[in-house]
């Protein structure tokens, strides 16, 4: 079927097999690689990206059905200058990263919490986080760059 | 992993999904945020040859106060359910039951009315609604029937719906004592269903309402402990009752046993929660 997304701003069209998954299709046809697949089976969070706005697994979404809507990557956060979106500055001065394959979701999952809550407590990024898994073990740096790009949107 | 090949069908109304159920018959099924659905494809565990997708029937996406109860429309997410002031206010034990729904993607995605549909015993909506006594409203090709939450569970993914029937809104009587409610889900992982749940509303005595999740192959009432705090038991006596009438499976997660156990001791604190809430 023919699907339309607007990918980071862009519209992007293609025909797919129905059961194309939403992450297939940033990847596969978008060409857009940063969003990984972790686990596939909608646990580890490591495919999170906003539809409309909202943090989803995209493994666990047909592109048929973000059809007509907007999805962003982690392509997508920076400023064309190149300036980081303040969560990914975040990451980077708090050190928010071992091997960087949760990066991506971590990321992205963090901007829809702030987006619902700007001005988090330490309990509720860890609660926010619930379906994304480090496999580093690295969630406490994590949930400090949440904290600090909190901080630093205020 | 990718599902297996089936058929794409959108709806963006009631009428035009009971249309397109009647046209592809019983290898047809709804989609709803696909949640459950979709990972339960990728294992091959189900294979509809076409999936109708009711993503765009906002018409049923909605919280609305009707007096004595809150009406809710089946597409409503979980997240809106869980951030519902009216839900917050009037029933905080449905509200507070979405958001345990596993993380905040999946309640980006996930409706009420697809977890109620999809009747998973570790499920958590099924359980509290059971507890509220909510009603379930269900329109097919011949009209609009409505089936109470007690008759509506039949077994392991097997409810009251008749084929190419569609769950449309639930229906939710506002509790006497809203702030006399507790729900406990004991799991391994935050993102887990269930190992064993219970939702609690009432604060003892006479009409509190006790459900389990994952006791059986449905949501079940305990209705011994019910009927012992109506007698006047103490909460600890009455949730010593907890594991009586159910039929708890052993899997690799628990034993028959330790789910029993771990009923009585949820029972216990969900009583005791709700009793400090009232």
């Amino acid at each position: 079927m023919k699907v339309e997304l607007t990918v980071n701003g862009k519209g992007v069209t293609a025909d797919v097999e129905d059961r194309t998954l939403l992450v297939h299709f940033l990847r596969d046809v978008a060409d857009l690689t940063a969003t990984n697949i972790g686990c596939d089976t909608t646990s580890c969070g490591a495919c999170t990206v906003l539809l409309d706005g909202e943090s989803v697994k995209s493994c666990t979404v047909l592109a048929a059905q973000a059809d007509g809507r907007a999805v962003t990557t982690l392509e997508g956060l920076a400023a064309e200058s190149g300036e980081m979106h303040p969560v990914q500055r975040a990451f980077h001065e708090e050190h928010g990263l071992q091997c960087g394959y949760c990066t991506p979701g971590m990321v992205m999952a963090i901007v829809s919490l702030l987006k619902e809550n700007p001005s988090p407590t330490e309990a509720e990024v860890r609660t926010g986080l619930e379906g994304n898994i480090c496999r580093c073990t690295g969630y406490h740096n994590i949930v400090k760059a949440a904290l600090a790009a909190a901080e630093a949107s205020q | 992993m990718i599902p297996p090949s089936f058929t794409y069908a959108r709806a963006t109304s009631v009428d035009e999904a009971l249309a397109l159920a009647a046209e592809h018959g019983e290898d047809a099924k709804y989609l709803a945020g696909g949640q459950s659905l979709l990972p339960l494809m990728k294992l091959r565990f189900a294979a509809p040859t076409v999936l109708i997708d009711l993503g765009r029937v906002t018409e049923l996406s909605y919280v609305r106060d009707e007096g004595t109860y809150v009406a809710i429309g089946a597409l409503t997410r979980h997240h809106d359910v869980a951030t519902s002031e009216l839900l917050l206010a009037d029933i905080p034990l449905l509200a507070h039951t979405a958001e345990a729904v596993g993380d905040p993607q999946i309640r980006h995605r996930g409706t009420i009315g697809g977890s109620v549909a999809h009747a998973d015993a570790a499920a958590d909506l099924p359980a509290s609604l059971l507890a509220l006594d909510a009603t379930f409203v269900v329109r097919g090709e011949s009209g609009t029937r409505t089936a109470a939450a007690a008759e509506f569970f039949k077994g392991i993914f097997e409810t009251a719906l008749e084929p190419g029937e569609l769950l449309t809104e639930i229906q939710v009587p506002k509790p006497a004592s809203p702030s006399a409610w507790s729900f406990q889900k004991f799991n391994k992982r935050a993102i887990d269903f269930a190992m064993v749940g219970a939702a609690v509303q009432g604060a003892g005595g006479q009409n509190t309402a006790v459900a389990l999740i994952n006791m059986g192959s449905t949501p079940l009432r305990a209705t011994a402990v019910e009927s012992a705090l109506a007698n006047g038991a103490s909460i600890a006596d009455a949730a010593a009752l907890a594991a009586e009438g159910t039929n708890a499976g052993s899997d690799i997660h628990a034993s028959k046993a330790y789910r029993e156990h771990l009923a009585r001791v949820l029972v216990r604190r969900a009583l005791e929660e709700a009793s400090a809430r009232a």
